[in-house]
């Protein structure tokens, strides 16, 4: 499979401030691939790398086999869904839509089909006319991918598009944007600092800290089996055990992860005591006091809620018991 | 529970009580009394004082004087317009047009890198001393900056002695023997007028532009420059466009102000009039105030058409 964007040892410093360090990377074509991280952990500088903006302070990055450093950005086949849209607010939406035709010197009649038909792609037929004022938040997103991805890049970036919309909306765009992938087979790199964004659309997700990768894997390999303390802890809710608490619950001295909904409540197995019980709908989580740690347990909602401050007794499978390699 | 001394425990607390209180609430329950008291001083001095000395300053343009006794005949004539549109006086006002035009071009292109270096660039102490800049020249004497200037510009001034120095004294004599431009010095030429006129309303260019240059986010050029255009391009269709209401609004500065001027060509430049100084001569001297009220109002009309070519070119779409 070709490689789409590789990272050899990218640095990308502030002053002092290492925002990327020594990242390597690589990404296949054709992947749908997420960076997920907090913010400040270096996930944005990357697609800025990627994009152009930033050039690497040290290191090497190809795009497509070819060397990307010292190359400015307008001459990268690259196009980026801005985190704030970045719609050009003096050109309509056709015109902003029809802005990298009209750049490469396309003729007016020409881009102007192709940006209706870009528009349409994105469900937003006869929108052409209006300014990116008037459109909503949802629509504005629609038309910053319609924008780029009528260029046809060979990678599309796109930096938190879904962070300004509202929950429903940014699930329907989720889905939307994998569908599109799938049909276009361009390679999208996605930043997040939404864990279940990641997982539920990246083919492999990147997870960054502090200017570095903690772990690059597929979705399941990184729920299921985080490397370090911190993949366990941002991904998700799983529990987090120290050494002493695996070594209770019959691990190594060792620190380890245990997923919520991995844990099940009944008559055998160890005693905590119940700490909270939060109603979710299809499920409830229970949170329970174990010599001190706490341990969040999902039950479904066939299963009676134990009463605060009541004692239960909690079990697991114990291949579920994910012992970590590293203490960080 | 009370958190803190002095919390009483009632849901709706007592006026406040005295003249101050009382107002306070009356202006809440009703807050365009409020507007209508900040509101009213200001609009009589614009309406009366201001519109209303501009339409008598109209009206008068249209009464005429008797060539014989000096009186004004207050009588509805159009003479007036005539005598402001024989040869002499159409030099007047195209002269000062074309210096309007050439200052705001001027001014617009010097402007825009020092404004765009403040909007996008400038930070803290340096954004200070970017203000300081440009505001210092504004807080001296008019009069004393164009005196500076005409012995900046005399045949005996510094830059005459810095051609002289580069051995280049043959060029600028070779600029000044030009026609229109060139005069005997660079402080009587027309070149001479022009370069002071850009220096004192620079100001007024530059920060009406670097006000709009601030509001266009960074991300915008960045995403020009990821849809492929090149800087050059970005500036042409991302920039330029979504500036040009901050430059439309500098230029309203720089070309009215150079339109009404009548000190800076009085003191530099060669001896031709422009409107400001006719209007002058006119109203004073010569005792002929309609004819200077005609001449006071060609800036007026210029401006109009100006902004409103303006607004038709998209200038103001950006707004």
């Amino acid at each position: 499979m070709t490689t789409a964007v590789s990272f050899n040892k990218v640095s990308r410093h502030f002053g002092d401030v290492r925002a990327v360090d020594a990242v390597d990377l690589n990404i296949a074509e054709g992947e749908f691939f997420a960076m997920l991280g907090p913010s400040g952990s270096g996930k944005t500088t990357c697609l800025r790398l990627i994009a152009g903006f930033e050039q690497p302070t040290s290191g090497q990055i190809d795009i497509f086999g070819q060397s990307a450093v010292g190359i400015p950005p307008y001459r990268r086949n690259v196009n980026t869904v801005f985190q704030d849209y970045a719609l050009f607010p003096h050109l309509n939406v056709l015109d902003n839509v029809a802005y990298g035709m009209m750049i490469r010197g396309v003729s007016r009649e020409q881009r102007m089909r192709s940006a209706e038909d870009a528009l349409a792609m994105v469900r937003l037929p006869n929108y052409g006319a209006r300014k990116p004022s008037q459109l909503s938040g949802g629509q504005r997103q629609r038309v910053a991918l319609a924008r780029a991805l009528v260029n046809e890049p060979r990678v599309l970036l796109l930096d938190e598009p879904l962070g300004a919309l509202d929950l429903k909306l940014r699930e329907n765009m989720q889905e939307e944007l994998k569908v599109l992938q799938k049909s276009l087979g361009i390679t999208f790199v996605f930043v997040t600092h939404d864990q279940g964004e990641a997982l539920s659309m990246a083919d492999r997700v990147a997870v960054f800290n502090d200017g570095k990768i903690m772990q690059i894997g597929t979705p399941e390999e990184i729920y299921r089996r985080p490397r370090t303390r911190f993949v366990a802890d941002f991904v998700g809710s799983s529990n987090v055990l120290s050494p002493q608490t695996t070594q209770l619950l019959g691990g190594p001295n060792n620190w380890a992860s245990l997923r919520p909904e991995d844990i099940h409540i009944g008559d055998k197995g160890i005693s905590a005591s119940v700490v909270n019980a939060s109603f979710l709908g299809a499920s409830t989580r229970l949170a329970m006091d174990l010599n001190g740690q706490r341990i969040n347990a999902l039950l479904p909602a066939s299963v009676a809620v134990p009463a605060q401050g009541s004692t239960v007794k909690f079990g697991f499978d114990a291949k579920n018991l994910h012992i970590m390699d590293e203490a960080k | 529970m009370s958190l803190a001394a002095g919390i009483t425990q009632s849901a709706i607390l007592p006026g406040r009580g005295g003249v101050f209180g009382n107002l306070s609430d009356t202006f809440w329950r009703k807050p365009k009394l409020l507007l209508f008291i900040l509101l009213a001083p200001p609009v009589l001095w614009l309406g009366v004082v201001y519109i209303g000395s501009l339409l008598a300053l109209l009206v008068q343009s249209f009464f005429s004087i008797d060539e014989f006794s000096g009186m004004v005949n207050r009588e509805f004539t159009l003479k007036t317009y005539g005598e402001l549109l024989i040869p002499a006086n159409v030099d007047i006002i195209v002269r000062t047009v074309v210096m309007a035009t050439l200052v705001t071009i001027a001014s617009a292109i010097i402007a825009f890198p020092i404004a765009y270096y403040a909007a996008k660039f400038a930070k803290g102490r340096w954004k200070a001393l970017f203000y300081l800049g440009i505001m210092l020249p504004l807080w001296s004497s008019y009069l004393v900056k164009i005196y500076a200037w005409k012995l900046i510009l005399a045949k005996e001034g510094i830059l005459n002695w810095l051609f002289e120095t580069l051995h280049l004294s043959w060029l600028l004599d070779a600029y000044l023997s030009l026609p229109l431009v060139g005069g005997t010095s660079l402080s009587i030429s027309s070149t001479g007028t022009f370069l002071v006129f850009v220096y004192v309303w620079l100001p007024f260019m530059i920060l009406p532009t670097q006000a709009a240059l601030e509001r266009v986010p960074g991300t915008l050029l960045e995403a020009s420059s990821d849809l492929g255009a090149t800087p050059r391009q970005t500036f042409r269709h991302v920039l330029l466009p979504l500036a040009l209401p901050g430059i439309i609004a500098g230029s309203i500065f720089t070309f009215s102000l150079t339109l009404g001027d009548y000190i800076i060509p009085q003191i530099i430049g060669s001896s031709r009039l422009f409107i400001g100084q006719a209007v002058y001569a006119h109203q004073g001297t010569a005792g002929n105030i309609p004819l200077a009220a005609a001449f006071t109002v060609v800036p007026v009309v210029i401006m109009g058409v100006y902004l409103w070519l303006a607004k038709r070119a998209g200038a103001f779409d950006a707004l």
